[in-house]
């Protein structure tokens, strides 16, 4: 089972709080262990040692915000996420029972952006 | 004063073996989240991040009220032990607090982490960003590559580098629209020189000769007022319609260094970028 990482996005109104507030209460109550952070962001600025410690430990899936941003994030603090096994749930656009069902699937879709992003037209 | 680079203190709801589940987890976890922590949750279903260093303060209501005595799993991972047994989240908050004070762990919440942050599969190292930034934000890493370096230094809310950069690769993950705040980029954000226009069309051509001769004539104006009010006013109003152009807040052209400093930074900017690229280009 892929580890459960969730960003509170403390510093910042964007990822709206109703959703913030269901997913970290649906994993509250689903008895699952996971790790939670104040805000990635912050973490990343100061170059916490700790995102190299989430990054480092195989599966992850991670409530936050949009993929391509939290991929830099970890890129910035020198710890990169492997393409491989991580999945990003993106707060800001999905509803927060389409997060809480990602988040307690079994299985992991994997889907860092590798070449930038760019829409196809 | 810089961020330092500290680690945040990572505070463990425990609910394994040998504890009782905790009444309110979710309080708890979002008291703490909303002071700055890392908080892990563990119970016997799932796996979390191990930790290799830093401090763990592990919360639990433990079997006969007591905690583990254990102080220390490893040399680099000092570990703490509380029973939280009939405390609120206000209690664990203020507990956790006191012992943050212990471990000189990270402090938070004193400065918005509004920072660019670089997408290396679009970027190009073309040193755009750097030669227009007048506060540092960028340098190069060892191999003269583009790098966010001090991130504390950029000005709140102000996305007017990922304007400038051709390709659309600096993000700022706390912008309200895409493609800044990390969404995907469509082909119509590659238009970029329309946005390029648009901000040099308003600016002269040159930004900072631009803001230079805005910040003169702004001081020449508003000397001559009485009312610090209403200079204010006025000046906030004539500097709108730069600020909505290139979405740059109004309080950081009022905040911007004199016309001489911004002269010289943007200079030291420039130099620094030619040289990454002067290095670059040599094998
Ligand atoms: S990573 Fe995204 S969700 Fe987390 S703090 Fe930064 S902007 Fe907010
Ligand atoms: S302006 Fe854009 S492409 Fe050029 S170095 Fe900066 S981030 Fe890279």
């Amino acid at each position: 089972m892929p580890k459960i990482l969730y960003c509170h996005c403390q510093y910042a109104q964007v990822v709206p709080k109703d959703v913030k507030e269901t997913v970290l209460r649906k994993l509250c109550e689903s008895g699952v262990a996971f790790d939670a952070v104040a805000d990635l962001c912050e973490m990343a600025a100061r170059r916490d040692p700790a995102l190299a410690q989430l990054s480092a430990s195989g599966e992850v899936k991670i409530a936050a915000c949009f993929p391509r941003a939290v991929k830099g994030l970890f890129h910035q603090c020198g710890a990169d996420l492997a393409a491989d096994k991580t999945e990003v749930l993106n707060m800001r656009t999905l509803r927060a029972e389409e997060v809480v069902a990602r988040l307690a699937a079994e299985d992991l879709r994997v889907n860092i952006p590798m070449k930038g992003g760019t829409i196809a037209e | 004063m810089p961020i330092k680079s500290e680690s945040t203190l990572r505070v463990v709801l425990y609910e394994g073996d040998g504890a009782a589940p905790l009444d309110d987890s979710f309080a708890a976890m979002t008291a703490l989240l909303e002071r700055g922590y890392a908080v892990t949750r563990t119970t016997s279903g799932g796996s979390v991040a191990p930790q290799t260093r830093g401090s763990l303060l592990v919360l639990g209501k433990f079997s006969d009220g007591r905690a583990p005595l254990a102080e220390s799993a490893t040399a680099d991972v000092s570990v703490r032990f509380h029973d939280i047994a009939g405390q609120d989240a206000a209690g664990i908050t203020a507990l956790v607090e006191k012992e943050r004070d212990t471990t000189g762990a990270a402090k938070h919440g004193e400065w918005k982490p509004w920072f660019p942050v670089i997408d290396y599969d679009r970027c190009t190292n073309c040193m755009q960003c750097l030669s227009f930034c007048l506060f540092g934000v960028y340098g190069v890493d060892d191999e003269s590559r583009i790098q966010v370096q001090n991130n504390d230094n950029c000005k709140t809310n102000c996305p007017a580098c990922s304007r400038v950069c051709p390709e659309a690769a600096i993000m700022f993950p706390k912008y309200k629209a895409g493609p800044i705040n990390g969404d995907l980029v469509s082909s119509a954000d590659l238009q970029r020189e329309k946005m390029k226009i648009d901000i040099s069309a308003l600016l002269g051509g040159d930004v900072y000769s631009m803001l230079r001769a805005r910040s003169e004539k702004a001081q020449s104006r508003f000397s001559k007022e009485r009312d610090e009010g209403k200079a204010l006013a006025e000046r906030q109003k004539c500097l709108v319609k730069l600020a909505a152009a290139g979405d740059i807040p109004a309080e950081v052209l009022m905040s911007l260094p004199s016309p001489e400093e911004i002269a010289r930074r943007a200079e030291e900017a420039k130099a620094k970028a030619a040289a990454a690229l002067a290095a670059q280009r040599t094998p």
